[in-house]
């Protein structure tokens, strides 16, 4: 896979970043060498072999359904970079 | 042209909808925050919904139950192999940057909810699937000049989602359809199923094209329709938009759309164009479900008796009509309190008049449940068997002694009567003398009568009535009445 700057574009837009000249060229750079880098994972035949999705042979962990209250509000607005006494506030958001 | 010229009919409207259904558990889906609607913003909220790093969900078990439930309702297949997917998109009230859902394997397939149009032979509408997920925070926009307001106590609150195929023709189906889930979810208790509140909501894919087509025309989705009436509303306006565009030669944007309730129509939201890249991929933060037929076995013993099941009894078995059926079990508290009726009483048909027209009236009448009615259904059996022997008249049960009993909890029904002075008198003796009385009082319709003149029985009995002040059982009243005058020399 090649990344141009369409894909840099892409990836910005996805990523909610922005990429200006010497970053952009950087961030061009890096993102050519990781792919290249796991290009070496092709050479392996993965013909005939399931995606391994998890690393665990772990199953139906599940929980019993009793609530537990584990924070207090203004805890949980602590760390907020803006904030009231009770909202987390962003700037102005209309479109979904 | 003007929309007079459009020939609407040779349209075919092509519907799917996907309803979100909050699920009624004490705790949220991965985290064990509880869940109010109302609540104080952001006090219901934990780390895990916050979205904070290091922190590792774990899924509610309910909610599996209660995906189970619904599949089986509906007669879905249940996959036996399951995992859980990440969603990715960026907005302020989902904290993580994405949803945990499920993508490749939804935990329902297949299957299908019946609807009943009037008039029509009923229709099954496919679903594609059910799957579980969590709902995303709430954003205020109009509250504050400057700021958005995210409260995320509703972060992370467990959903299914229930999404049909393009087989809903109109919004009547539509209606229908959501009453249905609506009902089905009551039923078994895993959702409020309340529009207004957002506990049940509905999204509609519509498109339009000429009938006869095979290929589908461009689909707009619209959104915030918060009650069924609005969703019925919303597809047959939206269905009219699309085809005066087309007639006028417009093109149809594939879009988002809202319905604006106040003006009954759907308004552009956001542009579908380049669809957005969700990017799913395994969640690998919870391991993946193994769902057995044993354990399918044990969420179905937990089931109760669904709404179609009850219908089949109410009309074969106890012989009601299709009407009395439905409604007796629109709502599964009703139904039960009908049956509970039925404990004490075998007239059937009497213990369905009284639930759908006095106590549904009062109900109606007072804003409240079943659940919250003081009668116990014992008693309503009490009154009706007062009726079926003859102690008071239907009439009389149901504007006096019905009405005394909700608030008079200590006197059975025939107490009631009796302190109200009501009881029918099945008396004869006494019957016998007011009738020898009414018969002396006209001896010259005595003769009209036994000339042939048999109307003038009324009368008679008018008098009867009067000097019982309205408490002679009309059934033998008229009996001893007319072998009275036909033994009258």
């Amino acid at each position: 896979m090649d990344i141009n700057d369409e894909t840099i574009d892409r990836l910005c837009d996805l990523a909610k970043l922005e990429f200006k000249g010497e970053e952009r060229t950087a961030i061009k750079q890096d993102l050519t060498r990781i792919l290249s880098y796991f290009e070496k994972l092709n050479a392996i035949d993965t013909n005939g072999v399931e995606p391994l999705i998890f690393m665990t042979d772990s199953e139906n962990v599940l929980r019993e359904d009793k609530p537990h209250t584990s924070i207090q509000r203004a805890d949980a607005l602590k760390n907020a970079p803006a904030k009231d006494s009770d909202y987390f506030r962003v700037p102005k958001v209309l479109d979904k | 042209m003007t929309e007079l010229d459009i020939d609407f009919e040779k349209y075919e409207p092509v519907i799917g909808l996907e309803v979100h259904a909050q699920m009624l558990t004490k705790s949220k889906a991965y985290c064990t925050d509880p869940y109010d609607y109302g609540a104080e913003p952001n006090t219901q909220v934990s780390p895990i919904s916050l979205g904070h790093p290091g922190t590792l969900p774990m899924h509610n078990r309910q909610v599996v139950n209660n995906a189970i439930k619904m599949g089986l309702a509906c007669q879905c297949n249940i996959a036996s192999y399951q995992y859980y997917a990440r969603k990715n998109y960026f907005y302020a009230d989902l904290p993580k940057g994405y949803q945990i859902t499920q993508d490749k394997t939804p935990i329902c397939t297949g299957g299908y909810i019946a609807i009943k149009l009037k008039d029509q032979a009923p229709k099954n509408i496919t679903l594609t699937r059910i799957h579980m997920e969590e709902d995303a925070g709430k954003s205020m926009h109009d509250q504050d000049v400057y700021d958005t307001l995210i409260d995320l106590n509703r972060a992370g609150v467990p959903l299914i989602e229930i999404v049909t195929e393009p087989e809903i023709a109109s919004g009547e189906e539509a209606y229908a359809y959501l009453s249905e889930v609506r009902k089905l979810v009551r039923y078994l208790e895993i959702c409020d199923g309340n529009m207004e509140e957002g506990s049940l909501r509905c999204d509609a894919n519509i498109s339009v094209r000429l009938k006869g087509s095979k290929a589908f025309g461009t689909k707009v989705e619209v959104k915030n329709m918060n009650s069924m009436r609005n969703v019925q509303k919303a597809i047959d306006f939206e269905i009219r938009r699309q085809i005066i565009c087309i007639e006028t030669g417009e093109r149809i944007a594939q879009e988002t759309r809202s319905f604006d309730a106040l003006k009954g129509i759907t308004i552009s939201m956001r542009s579908k164009e380049g669809a957005s890249d969700y990017r799913y991929f395994p969640e690998p933060d919870l391991p993946p479900l193994h769902v057995s037929a044993d354990y399918i076995e044990g969420v179905k013993a937990l089931m109760p008796e669904l709404p179609k099941a009850l219908f089949e009894k109410y009309t074969l078995q106890f012989g009601l009509n299709e009407y009395d059926a439905n409604v007796l079990t629109e709502n599964k508290d009703i139904a039960a309190y009908f049956e509970s009726i039925l404990k004490h009483t075998s007239n059937i048909k009497a213990a369905a008049n009284w639930v759908m027209v006095g106590i549904k009236g009062y109900l109606n009448e007072q804003a409240l449940e079943i659940k919250d009615f003081s009668v116990q259904a014992s008693r309503i059996a009490d009154l009706i068997n007062l009726i079926d022997e003859g102690k008071v008249s239907h009439s009389v049960a149901a504007q006096k002694v019905f009405p005394e009993m909700i608030n008079e909890h200590h006197l059975s029904p025939l107490q009631i009567a009796e302190k109200l002075n009501v009881l029918q008198e099945s008396n004869s003796d006494e019957l016998q003398t007011w009738i020898n009385q009414s018969i002396e009082k006209f001896p010259s319709k005595v003769a009209e009568y036994k000339a042939g003149k048999e109307s003038l029985l009324g009368l008679f009995m008018g008098e009867v009535m009067k000097m019982s002040k309205g408490k002679a059982d009309p059934k033998l009243t008229s009996q001893l009445l007319k072998n009275t005058l036909d033994h009258h020399a």
